[in-house]
This record gives C-alpha cells, structure tokens and sequence, in this order.
C-alpha cells in the first residue's frame, strides 16, 4: 500500500532544508568594489582609509561601505560598476606602488549563512566579463635547454676533477655522449657521472660515454617546467591586481588563465605574453665595432647588441662570452629599490643555489670585469610553407645591462648605478619576466565585456524560468493532482541541483544554464514515467491506492536504466569536453542524479501524504 | 474526473507492421545526412575535413571580434582601415544596431596571431572610438584537437552503452540501442551539414548530448519489451507492439516537455545558447521518431526471441534483487 515511512519524511524535510538553505546565498547580489591590498610592508590602518574617503569623497563617488577586511585587505563597496571603475582610477593614484588596487565582486551573504559553509556560486567569465587565456608551455625548448645545462654539468664536472675529455657533445637522439681524450679510461668520468648525476643513465662503448636522461627524469622535466610557469604566472598576475584569477594547469603542456573583470586587455597580454628569458654573461674585452667590420671575433664570444643607441643611431654592439653564468630559470627574485649606501636606484636579485655556486665561482676570478645580462625574447609567429602551417619563434636578444663586478658574491647580490628609479623597476620587472622557465604562447584568447556579461545572465536564467513555466504549466494541465506533485518534485529538484553546485564551488556559465534548463526537460522523465504508469494501473482497475503504489514501483527499474545511460552520456561530455562543456555537463550529471530521488522518492512522499490516509479513495486526480 | 489523454490509451497502431516503412526511410534519413557530410567533404575534388561542418571558429582558429563603435560606424571604412594595417581576407560586418560591427579573421595566415587588441588598434579611430564587447581568438592546433575530442567522446559513450546495455538487457538490445543512438546523431550532424548553420563548441555539446536523451527514450521502450517478453505469451513482433503502444503516450508527453524546455532555450538563451538548442530540438523529435520506429524493428530484425532474454538460472535471484 502506500506508506512513506516516518524516517524517509525526515529524510526528505532535511533534504528540503538543506537545499533552501544552501541556494539561498545566490540570491544575494554582489557588489562591485575595489580592493586594496598592501604589499611592502605597507599597511592599512584607519589613517588610510580616511584618505581613501577623502578621496573618493574629492572625485564624487559615494561608497555603499569601506571596511578592512580579516586578512588586512580595504574593501571599498560601491553601489554600480561605473562607480566601481571611477573608484578605482581614484584609488589607484591614492595608493601608489605600495598597494595593489584590484576590482572585485564582494560578497553580501550575511554571516550566519557563511558560517555553515554556504556560498554563492561562481559567476564564469560569460557571465561576468573578463578575459580568458589559454597558453602553451614549449616544452620541447624546457628540454633543450635541459640537455644544454646536463652537458655543461658533464663538461664542469670533468674538469673540475681533472679527467681529460676530448668533446661532450649532445645527440640529436637526446643522449650526450663525452669522448674522452686519448690514454684516459673511462672508468674514473663513470664514476664521477654516477656519483655526482645519480638522475642519469650511462653506458660506455668504446672510448665514449652515452649519458642519457631517463624518461621518469624527462617526465619530471616537464612537469616542473609547467608548474614553474603556473608559478611565475600567478605573480605576473598579481602585479595586474586581479581579485578571483583562475590559473590552472590543463593537459600536460597548457594553462588556463581567466582574469574576470579585466578591461585592459593589451596591459594583460603585455605582461602574462612577456615569454622571455634572461642569461648572465661575461664580457669579453676587445672593440666589437672591429670585430664586427673584420669579422674578426674571439672564438669564445658572440656579438650582442644593447639597449642603447651608439652615436651612429644603432644599438651598441659588445662581445660577450658564449658561456652562460647563470640564467633565468636560476633567478629566485628580484626587487627595485634604494642602495643604502648611495641612495642611488638599484635592483637586489637573488639566484637559487646551483645558480649562486656558478655567479661565486666566476665572480671569484672576475672581480673588476664588467658582466651583461642578455634579455632573450620569444616572439611566435606563423608562417605558410608550401600551403604548410609552420610555427616558428623568433627571438630577439638584448643587453639590458651591463655592470662591473664589484666583490665577490654568489646567491644574493645588487645592481647598482641605475639611472632612476622606472629603469631600476623596469629591469626588475624584466628580470622576474625572465624567470619562465620555458617558453609559453598564447593559442586561445575570448573575451567578454562586462555589458555582455551582465545580457547573457539575464538571457540565461530567463530561458531556464520559461523552460520551467513551460514544463510547469503543462504538467498541472496535464496531470492535474499529480500534476501538482511533479511541480514540487520539479522545484526541489531545482534547488537541490542549485545547493548542490553552490557547495562544490562551481563555476556558473551560460552552457551551465543550458544544462539546467535541459536538466529540466529531462528530469521530468521519471515523473512521466511513473504518472503513466499509475494511469494505466487505474485503467487495469486497480484500486487507486494500488494504483499509486504499484505505479511507482514498477517504473523505478526503467526510471534507473534509463538515467544511468544519461549519465553516461553526461560522464563523456565531461571527460572530453572543456571549459564551459564541463559546465554543461556537471549541471545535467548532477541534475539526473538528484531528479532520480526527487522524482522517485519525494514525489512519492507527498502523494503518500496527500492521499495515503484515504482508505476509501475512490479516485485520484490523474 | 476522468484523466486528460493527449493520446488515446489503449492505442494499437501497428509499428511493426510498418518495420520495413520505417528501416527504410530511417536509412534514406541516415545516409542522406552521410552523403550531405560525405559531399560537404570532398566538395573541392579533394579530401577536406574542414568543409564537412560550417566550423565555427572554435574549431578552425581565427579571430572573431564584436566592436562597439561611439558613432555609427560604417563596413567600408572599417574593411579599408583593416586592409590598411595589413589583415589580409578580413571580414566586417554590421550586427545589431549600425554602432556594432563584427570583424572575422583567418586563421593567422603569415603573420603573427591577430587578436582583439590589434583589431582594436586598427579600426578604433579618436573621431570614432570603438570598444571590444567580445572576441575570441582560437589557435589552429586547439580546434583540431576539440574536434578529436568530440569524436573520442562519441567512442567512449557508444563503448559505454554497449557495456552497460548488454549488461542490464542483452547484447541484441545493446546493438539496436546504438544504431538507433547513432541514427539520431548522424541526422542532427547531417541537418548542421545540409544547413550550414555554424557548428561550434555548444553545438557539439547539443550533438553530444542528444545521445544522452535519444538512449534514455529507446531504454524505456526496451524496459517495457523485457518486460512484456516475460509477462506475455505472444509472439516477438506482437510483443513488441505492444510494448511500443503502451509506452507511446509516455514517449510523447517526456519528448513534448523536453522539447517545450529546448525552445524557450532557442527562443530566450540569446545567439550563444541557440546552436545548442537548434541541435537539441531536432535531437529530441528525431529521437523520439526512432525510438517508435526504429528501435524495436531493429530488434525484431536482430531476430530477438524469448530466450534471449530468459535469465540464466544463476541470475534470476539477482535480477529479483535489482531496482
């Protein structure tokens, strides 16, 4: 018969709470505001924020709140997003370098809703605006440039040790095999390469040693090459002053960057695109212009040309030494400020430690020499070869600084005698921009203004609300009593859909909608199926209690089958979909699954309640 | 009250007495949207998957940039600024009100990417500003990949039915699940090929997930064949008739509702959601079609019998069990 057993009511009165209050979050707005963090030792206190009122107060902008916020940030709630950009032109000047001036979406979800962990979900960038990039790790060029620095270590490593070597040299097979001089066993450089390179495989034939770097390693290579960018990228990002970006690692080669709210596009690209790298080297001494006119150069340098024009208009050649003394990858950090000692613009640099052993190894017989670092430049470009696609990279390579080597250092040193403070910031800026690890290209770029943002919300949930007016209207036409009881089903199904990927911290996007909108259509199935069968019980002349009770039982098996195919389907869509298709289907997947109890066992609870305790039921509306 | 039918119960229409009706105007269906592909395909005189689909830029890479202009802006000047800066095949043109313009690059031919801000540069001029509402830039090399994607997504969800079909039902029933899966989708394809309408990255979503909704349909019809099989002792083509009778006005009235839900999509989900939701619509009438049409004749011409079905002895108490 029909009976809804007491614990399955509190069941599903949990379940109704639950989900009331879990979605609730969504329906409060968000404003627009500007958040002001401070950065070198700077701070916010209430002196602060009284200029930041005076201020706004001066440019006619009045704030809906300026609070400092738990973790030390000012948060300054505006009351639309044109005041929200006003404010943040304003504040920017106010604060100066020593802060950084992000716009930001703050929530107003009252504390006590916060406190039990519910949130609001996500607005993705087509509903917000902003700028998405998906870039490229050249990971092919990581490796590169790793065998290069795994020969330079073999070729350091014998000499240091005195084991003579007639070439090291890399295969174009990845393996670089050490010759060694006539009369020398290899036996010792073995040893030496086991002991000091244990991460490298070696075999000897003949006269010759073939090292090879092992695949895990290779696997390891790239990994750190990925994570280093994700790593050097969040930083870059930070200097543009974004509140929410996401910056993820997609695949094995490629990271997502999305920067909501971003208005200045080419300011983004100028930083995240700066692919650079940055390398030390020695100066050799000689005239470059001779050497250039006779084509006569010293077989251990290279001409380079720097940033600065010579008295004929061209960039000055100079003669650097082929040998890398340290390079962008060993660079940990760099920082402008003031000399202590002249007060004169310089940038402090730190190297990790591989890096420092090779700056204290040259500095120690280099004192009083001049030393250069080169800029290197990674430009993409595409190029049609025989109706071929071929990417190639041009690089562009530049002195950006020349500096006599006063003292012996390693790790942490200075450069000083820089003209003024912007080229002091400039070069640090260069140097941290050089830090990437391996190269990266932009291959995806979308971008979405705000206004639009805002029209494919509206558009978004007007076509979810009308699927669901349409789906309603029918059913109580349609259906009737049961009508009534598959709309209830229907809306919690709604808003636990809505809880649910409130608290997984999803991200909303309009295919997000979609899925809603469709998770309707097809949530609805498992109603359809029951209320079928229950009319057809009625017509074999079930009683209708009967009828009720063997309606839902019997369509359970098929409501199951049926959803597990979907759900399938779902799964592939998020397997091998990205970006707003994962939405897509996280939305459907999700509504299924809670469709499958809200439809089946809710649905039942209210018919159970409205006409369970009917012994004598005639008939039902159906 | 006597209940409101839109169909009325207790139909016996004879579907299987159609079978070869329908098989066959299921199969002209199917390869008519094959040869639309196949034509799309080689129309140039050589093999060319790029002209299968009118690819959106998602898949073929290029630049596609919505600008706002402060004045009404006008194509021609636009076109010749472009040219001007050197955007070789550049396409503007006006949408929405004269102040809009769209602007449509190549895939990077021998240059550089071109992306919004060199657009921007290009066209905007300090008499008449322009702003960027919306643009995308897709690289060569991540379309093609969408594109395997997709197609790998199709696999595994066809690899997955057959599993799982063959698993809850029988493999007969998992085989006709599939081509009556695949009809469908091979039909929405076929419509985007015919059409020309863009095929972009929501439009594959709506592609894929008509498999979602097209399987769901065909699996209540199989549940009530399994189930008559059991129950009826009749011969397989009256077993099947029956099944699709009595589950008609339940395929109708879900389809209905499903489509009710894809239109207010197509009509109020804006230009974005409408791909998704064009695909969606005629997934939902074709695949309603073919789960009365062309599942259970597939299955009768999978020559499904009683005993095919007839659980192994061992089973019988764990099917009991089952939901």
């Amino acid at each position: 018969m029909l009976v809804y057993g007491r614990t399955r009511y509190i069941v599903a009165f949990l379940v109704l709470v639950l989900s009331v209050l879990y979605s609730l979050p969504n329906l409060y707005p968000q404003d627009p505001s500007v958040q002001i963090t401070p950065n070198r030792g700077a701070k916010v206190d209430a002196a602060f924020e009284k200029r930041v009122e005076t201020a706004l107060q001066g440019a006619g902008v009045t704030p809906k709140k300026v609070e400092i916020q738990a973790g030390g940030e000012l948060l300054v709630r505006l009351p639309t997003p044109d005041a929200q950009i006003k404010a943040s032109d304003v504040l920017r000047d106010v604060a100066g370098t020593n802060y950084v001036v992000a716009l930001n979406l703050a929530s107003t979800v009252p504390s006590w809703l916060r406190a039990v962990g519910a949130r609001q979900m996500l607005l993705g960038l087509d509903l917000q605006g902003g700028v998405h990039f998906l870039m490229q790790v050249d990971q092919k060029a990581a490796l590169e440039k790793r065998y290069e620095s795994y020969a330079e270590d073999l070729r350091v490593l014998l000499r240091e040790n005195r084991v003579r070597y007639e070439s090291v040299e890399r295969r174009p097979d990845n393996s670089i095999v050490v010759a060694m001089a006539p009369g020398e066993t290899t036996v010792t450089a073995q040893g030496l390469i086991a002991k000091n390179l244990p991460n490298l495989t070696n075999d000897i034939a003949g006269n010759t040693i073939v090292v090879r770097v092992p695949d895990a390693e290779i696997q390891r290579i790239t990994t750190d090459a990925i994570e280093q960018n994700v790593g050097t990228l969040r930083n870059r990002i930070n200097e543009l002053g974004v509140a929410e970006p996401v910056i993820q690692r997609q695949g094995t080669d490629r990271v997502v960057v999305e920067l909501p709210g971003v208005q200045d596009t080419a300011q983004a690209k100028r930083i995240l695109g700066a692919t650079a790298t940055l390398e030390y080297r020695g100066v050799v001494e000689g005239n470059a212009y001779d050497a250039i006119s006779s084509g006569n150069v010293p077989p251990e340098a290279r001409v380079y040309y720097r940033k600065e024009l010579g008295p004929d208009g061209k960039p000055i050649p100079i003669l650097l030494n082929k040998r890398i003394i340290a390079s962008g990858e060993q660079l940990v950090g760099a920082t402008s400020g003031y000399d202590s000692q002249s007060g004169t613009p310089m940038v402090s640099i730190t190297l990790n430690g591989i890096g420092g052993q090779r700056m204290f190894d040259y500095t120690s017989q280099n004192v009083g020499k001049p030393m250069a670092v080169v800029y290197i430049e990674r430009i993409p470009e595409v190029k049609k070869v025989d109706g071929q696609e071929v990417r190639t990279i041009r690089t562009s390579e530049q002195v950006i600084n020349v500096a006599t080597i006063q003292g012996v250092f390693s790790k942490q040193f200075q450069t000083t005698g820089l003209d003024s403070p912007k080229e002091a910031a400039d070069l640090a800026l260069l140097l941290r921009a050089g830090a990437l690890a391996a190269p990266m290209d932009f291959v995806e770029e979308r971008i979405i203004g705000p206004s639009l943002g805002a029209e494919n919300i509206q558009r978004g949930l007007q076509a979810v609300g009308y699927s669901f007016l349409f789906a309603l209207v029918f059913f109580l036409f349609y259906y009737r009593m049961f009508g009534v009881i598959t709309c209830l089903a229907l809306l919690l199904n709604l808003l636990a859909v809505i809880a649910i990927l409130s608290v997984m911290g999803a991200t909303m996007t309009l295919p997000g909608l979609a899925g809603i909108a469709l998770t309707v259509g097809m949530s609805v199935d498992a109603n359809v199926l029951i209320n079928e069968r229950i009319r057809e019980d009625l017509r074999l002349g079930l009683p209708p209690l009967t009828a009720i009770a063997e309606g839902y039982k019997r369509a359970k098996g098929t409501i199951y089958d049926a959803n597990m195919t979907t759900i399938l389907a779902g799964v592939a869509l998020f397997a091998f979909g990205t970006g707003p298709i994962k939405g897509f289907a996280v939305t459907l997947i999700v509504g299924i699954l809670t469709s499958m109890y809200t439809a089946v066992s809710v649905s039942r609870g209210i018919a159970a309640l409205i006409y369970g305790r009917r012994r004598k039921l005639q008939s039902i509306a159906i | 009250m006597k209940p409101f039918n839109l169909f009325p119960y207790g139909s016996n229409i004879h579907f299987m007495r159609l079978r070869w009706v329908s098989l066959t105007i299921a199969a002209l269906l199917m390869f008519v949207s094959l040869g639309a592909m196949v034509f799309n395909t080689v129309r140039d005189g050589h093999i060319n998957g790029a002209g299968t689909f009118n690819y959106a830029l998602d898949f073929t890479g290029g630049t596609v940039t919505e600008l706002h202009f402060a004045k009404p802006a006008n194509v021609d000047d636009v076109r010749e600024r472009l040219s001007a800066h050197g955007f070789r095949g550049a396409q503007a043109q006006n949408y929405g009100s004269s102040n809009d313009i769209l602007v449509r690059l190549q895939a990077a031919p021998g240059a550089a990417a071109r992306t919004a801000d060199d657009v921007l540069n290009a066209v905007s001029t300090p008499a008449n500003p322009a702003k960027v509402t919306k643009s995308d830039f897709v690289g060569p090399q991540v379309g093609k990949e969408l594109a395997l994607n997709g197609f790998y997504a199709l696999c595994f969800v066809m690899i997955g039915f057959l599993i799982y079909i063959s698993f809850r039902f029988e493999l007969k029933f998992a085989i006709a699940a599939i081509i009556a899966t695949l009809h469908d989708v091979i039909i929405v394809c076929g419509w985007f090929a015919i059409s020309g309408h863009e095929f972009n990255l929501n439009v594959l979503a709506g592609v894929l997930a008509v498999m979602g909704f097209s399987i769901n349909d065909t699996i209540v019809v199989f549940d009530r064949v399994r189930e008559n099989f059991r129950g009826m002792r009749a011969t397989p083509e009256e077993v099947m008739n029956a099944s699709v009778n009595q589950t008609l006005s339940r395929t109708i009235i879900t389809s209905f509702v499903a489509f009710l839900s894809m239109l207010a999509l197509y009509l109020f989900g804006g230009e974005s959601l409408r791909g998704l939701a064009e695909a969606q619509i005629i997934g939902v009438v074709i695949g309603t079609l073919s789960s009365i049409f062309v599942a259970c004749p597939l299955l009768l011409w999978l020559n499904v019998t009683k005993q095919d079905l007839m659980p192994k002895a061992k089973d019988e108490a764990a099917l009991a069990r089952r939901p």
